[in-house]
Order: C-alpha cells, then structure tokens, then sequence
C-alpha cells in the first residue's frame, strides 16, 4: 500500500491521473507479482516508463493494436494473471469494443481495462482524442465495474480496488496534470458506494470525475446565492449506488455533472433509477452535450460545454425553483 | 490406440445427428465436419487432456475460434465420456450449455467463448505468454477458420505473437476454402495464406487436414517460433451433397436428407 502523505498526495495531483496511476501500479505489483501492465504504444503516457524498467516480467507493450491488447489481456486473466491494460479512454473503450464485451462482459475475465485522458482533457488533439462515449459503450455492456476517482488520490485507490475486485473492471480516468485535489488526507474508499462530500439542504449535486471539484466549487457561489447544495461523489457508475439516488430524492433538485456525453453516463444511470421513483425530484443532467466541438484546449472545451464551477452554478441557478 | 478413421466417422454421425435435431433452426454443418479430423487428433492424440480432470493445470488448450464449427468439439466431448448422447442432443436447444457457438465451461474444458470472429487467437496469445510466465509446458492450440482470417485483428495477434516467440502456441487454419457468402475466392481471397503466416513470423506447414497422420506429426513438431498450420480441408466433408458446396455452411436437414447423410457417413469407411 502506498503511504497517503500530504506530500504525497501533491505530488500524485502534480502528475494527474496518469502519473498517480502509474505510482499505483509500482506499488500493488509488489504485494501481487500476477499484476502485469499491458500497453498499446503508451507506455510513458499511462506512467508506466518507471514500472516497465523495474517490473519487465510484468510489463508487455503489443504496439498499437488495441483489439489484440484486449484479447491478449482476457488469455491471461483466464490464466490467473491481474492484467491491466491500458491507453486512451477512447481506443480502450471503443476500438476494442467487442472484445470487451466478448471477454469482459459475457466471459466475465477479470480485465482491469484503464481508460486514460478520458473527458475534454486531450481536446487540442481533436475528436479522435477525447472521451465523451466511453461510460455509454460500456454501461451498457453486463458485469463490467466502472469506476470513476474523482482526483489523483482516488485513482490511487481504485487502482487498489480494482486488484480486489473480482470480476472485470473499467477505470475511468479524466482529467490532466495538475489535478485538483478534492481529497487532502487519507479517507475510506468502497467501490460501489457513494461519498457525500458536503452536506446541504435544497438540492444535491451528484457528480464523477473531475466534476466532483468543478460541482464543491459550483456549491461554493450556490451558497452565496442562497442555495445550500449537497455534493456526492459517485465514483462508481456501476453498480451504481442506488440508495445515494433515492436519498437524493428527498431534495428539491437533483443535479448530475459529468465530464462525459449527457447521452447515457451518469446523469443517464441517475435517471435510470429515478425512472422507478414515485415521488422524486426535477433532474438536471449537466455534461458534454450531444456534439463534437472544434479542437481546443482542456479548459477551453470545459467553457465551450459549459462545464467550469461558474458556469455549473450559474446553470443551476436558472434551473432551480424554490 | 484410438481408431482415428472409426472415431472421426462416428462424430460425424454424431454431428449430423445434431444438425438434424434442430429441424429447420439450421445448423454450421459444413464448417463442423471440415473440422473432423483436426478436432478428434488433437483430443485422442497431440493434446494432453484428460476428460475427467478437464481443469489440470497441465492440460493443453484448446481454443475453437471458429465458434460455428463446435458441434466437432460437441461429437469429440461424447467420444472422450464427457456428455451424453442425450446431453448431445441438447445442441442448440434453448438454454442449453451446447450452444451454436462455443460458450466457456469449465467442467467440459471449453476454455472460452467465441462466435464473434478474429478474438481467439489472442486469447492464445495470452494465455501462452502467461504460461510461459508459469513456466509451464503446456501447449496452446487455436483452431482459426480461412475466412476468419478477414479479420484484422488475426494480424494483430500473429504479428504479436512471433515478436514474442511462442512456441508453446501453434494456429491451426482450417482451409476449406469457402465462407459465409460463397467461395472465399468470391468474397476476400486470402491466398496465398501460407506465404501471410510465414511472412508474420510463423513456420508455416501445409498438410491434407483430413490425414489424421500427418496432422499427428506436423502437430507434434517442435518449433522455435509459433507455428501455423493450414489444413486443406473439404467443407462438409463425408457428405457428398454438402462437400465443397456454400449452401452447407449453415444448412438445414431434412428427413430425407438426413438418411442419405448416414448412409454415406457409415458407408464411406466399411
């Protein structure tokens, strides 16, 4: 296990998610030597540069051929090894689309398939980059676990998680370098089950991924306009935490925000369960709307999709009715 | 030792059998007998598999990536005492464990699923570098089809597996020349095939993949590298109407028809 320091936790959040993920993997490798890293071409980009030189028995570059990565990942899982596997959200998740489904999903093999840059985050790269698809394809796909770490730290822990977990997983992560941290010190993490972050009382904002800083942001200027917003990490998109969505209801509105297409993520898995819901709330899903805009930067495309704290809020507020 | 030649005619009575109870749903008959002799060699010859222990870590894998060819593997698991000819003829009937294509079982040593072309090799690749890892000597085969090798990620997976030198790993082309369609020299001609393995890395052999004793030697030859073989088969081989003929890739039997295939199936080794 790695140590949760402060000094730590800076660093992790320095490197982004990649970094932390790649400080994750030298470390569980340790406690279980059938971890293996498999990559398609991306080694140093998935953080793996330090863990491929001191773990070669455990580390496989296919080169760029992510349909094989996949299938390659299912023969060794079916064989006892922990394989994860690792390159862009978008390639990870829908190049090798069947295969997750055939391996992962109908076989259940225990892959651990790690989506990088998932989101807006590699958005100069243009369309074929980023990630807005990728917990569509995926939630829809039976037995596959998505988890989605909220910061650099939450990475770490999913990375532990996924080890543990059984079946196979898709991990989810969004953001770039220089991650805010949302958390600062060591906490409980278990997959599956939601984290309320800050407590309020009109109306609660379920967010994922980097979306959890931007919503505790967006619930700061909410205060000061007189709204009392509550904040729940759902760093699990499946199985979803169906009880944080029911106690949700008990709010005046619900929020979802995701760095991810409005079309079928979280806000789709939130209205899934609302859909069984009597008495519930107005749902606000607050994410990438249904278009490829042109190439920009990370913050860029965060403002063109109206995903900044400011523009989260201020969407809220015109929503909300007291 | 095991009568080959009496064996593989009794899995096809078995197949046609299956194919025949299932009435008008139609099933891959002629890709499953093209597989005949390739199927009942590696069970009662090259592989180490023991039927009552089909979960030994030292067994040989066996990967059937042609997934529609199965009712071979169905017919060989009756031969081997693993089902019955009741279980038999639960093929393709709702909810069986005996689906049209291959689904995982552990007990019956079927190592995955497959139907959707173009996975099953690198599921053998993986599986032989993590054996390799255990240092295990267990042998991987993959079962591919010809027209199966449309799909690109067959290339991935060759290209991968030579980088990787596995010898533990030997592909297994069952080249009966026809696809879903038609002909595969209709469709998307993969000739020469035997040059793509070679030039991907592959010691490449072309033997008559219905010679039950040169697929014995050729499969038990060892290598440096991976091995491909590409077995010269006869889709819908045995039946005289069904060989080499499109129609019988995936066919229904009638009454009629059924008999005739006995008939010819019993007669063909008497």
């Amino acid at each position: 296990m790695l140590d949760i320091t402060p000094q730590n936790i800076r660093m992790w959040s320095l490197l982004g998610s990649c970094g932390a993920f790649g400080a994750a993997a030298e470390s569980v490798v340790q406690e279980n030597s059938n971890i293996v890293m498999l990559t398609a071409d991306l080694c140093s980009f998935a953080g793996l540069s330090r863990f491929s030189k001191m773990y070669p028995d455990n580390f496989f570059n296919v080169g760029i051929a992510e349909q094989n990565m996949v299938g390659v990942a299912g023969g060794m899982a079916k064989e006892g090894l922990i394989p994860f596997v690792t390159t862009y959200a978008t390639f990870a998740s829908m190049r090798a689309l069947d295969q997750i489904k055939v391996n992962m999903g109908y076989m259940k093999l225990p892959v651990k398939l790690v989506g990088m840059t998932a989101g807006l985050s590699v958005g100069i790269l243009g369309a074929t980059h980023i990630s807005i698809e990728d917990i569509a394809a995926i939630r829809s796909i039976p037995n596959i676990c998505i988890l989605s770490p909220a910061d650099s730290l939450e990475t770490v822990k999913c990375v532990e998680a996924a080890v543990q977990i059984a079946g196979p997983v898709y991990l989810r992560l969004s953001g770039s370098m220089n991650n805010p941290p949302v958390y600062k010190a060591d906490y409980d993490f278990v997959a599956g089950k939601a984290i309320t972050l800050k407590d309020g009382e009109d109306i609660t904002i379920i967010a994922t991924g980097t979306m959890v800083h931007n919503s505790l942001r967006a619930a700061k200027l909410l205060k000061e306009k007189g709204i009392s917003a509550k904040v729940v990490n759902m760093h699990t998109l499946k199985p979803l935490d169906v009880d944080a969505v029911k106690s949700a209801c008990s709010s005046k509105m619900i929020i979802t925000v995701e760095e991810h297409s409005v079309i079928g993520g979280l806000g789709g898995a939130v209205a899934e369960v609302l859909a069984g819901i009597e008495k519930k709330p107005e749902h606000l899903i607050i994410g990438v709307s249904d278009s490829y805009k042109p190439a920009g930067e990370y913050k860029y495309l965060l403002e063109q999709y109206g995903l900044l704290p400011e523009q989260i809020a201020e969407k809220i507020e015109q929503n909300y009715k007291k | 030792m095991t009568n080959l030649t009496e064996l593989s005619k009794q899995m096809r009575t078995d197949m046609l059998k299956m194919a025949y109870s299932v009435g008008k749903t139609g099933a891959h008959i002629g890709p499953s007998l093209s597989l005949t002799e390739i199927i009942a060699v590696l069970y009662f010859s090259v592989m180490n598999f023991d039927p009552k222990n089909p979960q030994n870590d030292s067994r040989d894998r066996l990967i059937l990536s042609k997934g529609h060819g199965v009712m071979a593997q169905y017919a060989a698991m009756k031969q081997l005492g693993m089902i019955t000819d009741e279980v038999l003829l639960t093929f393709k009937k709702n909810g069986s464990k005996l689906s049209a294509h291959p689904s995982l079982n552990r007990e019956l040593g079927i190592e995955f699923s497959s139907g959707s072309l173009g996975q099953g090799l690198s599921l053998g690749v993986g599986c032989a570098l993590a054996l390799k890892r255990k240092k295990s000597n267990s042998r991987v085969f993959v079962i591919l089809g010809d027209g199966e090798c449309n799909e690109g990620s067959i290339w991935e997976a060759a290209m991968y597996a030579s980088y990787q030198k596995l010898n533990n790993l030997t592909v297994i082309i069952d080249k009966n020349n026809i696809q879903y369609d038609d002909f595969t020299d209709n469709i998307l001609s993969m000739n020469p095939l035997d040059k793509k393995w070679e030039s991907f890395g592959f010691e490449t052999k072309t033997v008559n993949g219905h010679d039950t004793e040169q697929l014995i030697k050729i499969l038990n030859m060892n290598a440096e590298k991976p091995v491909a073989v590409i077995a010269e088969t006869i889709k819908g081989k045995g039946v005289s109407f069904m060989e080499n003929n499109p129609q019988w890739h995936n066919g229904i039997l009638s009454q009629e028809l059924y008999e005739k295939a006995l008939v010819e199936i019993g007669g063909a080794n008497a």
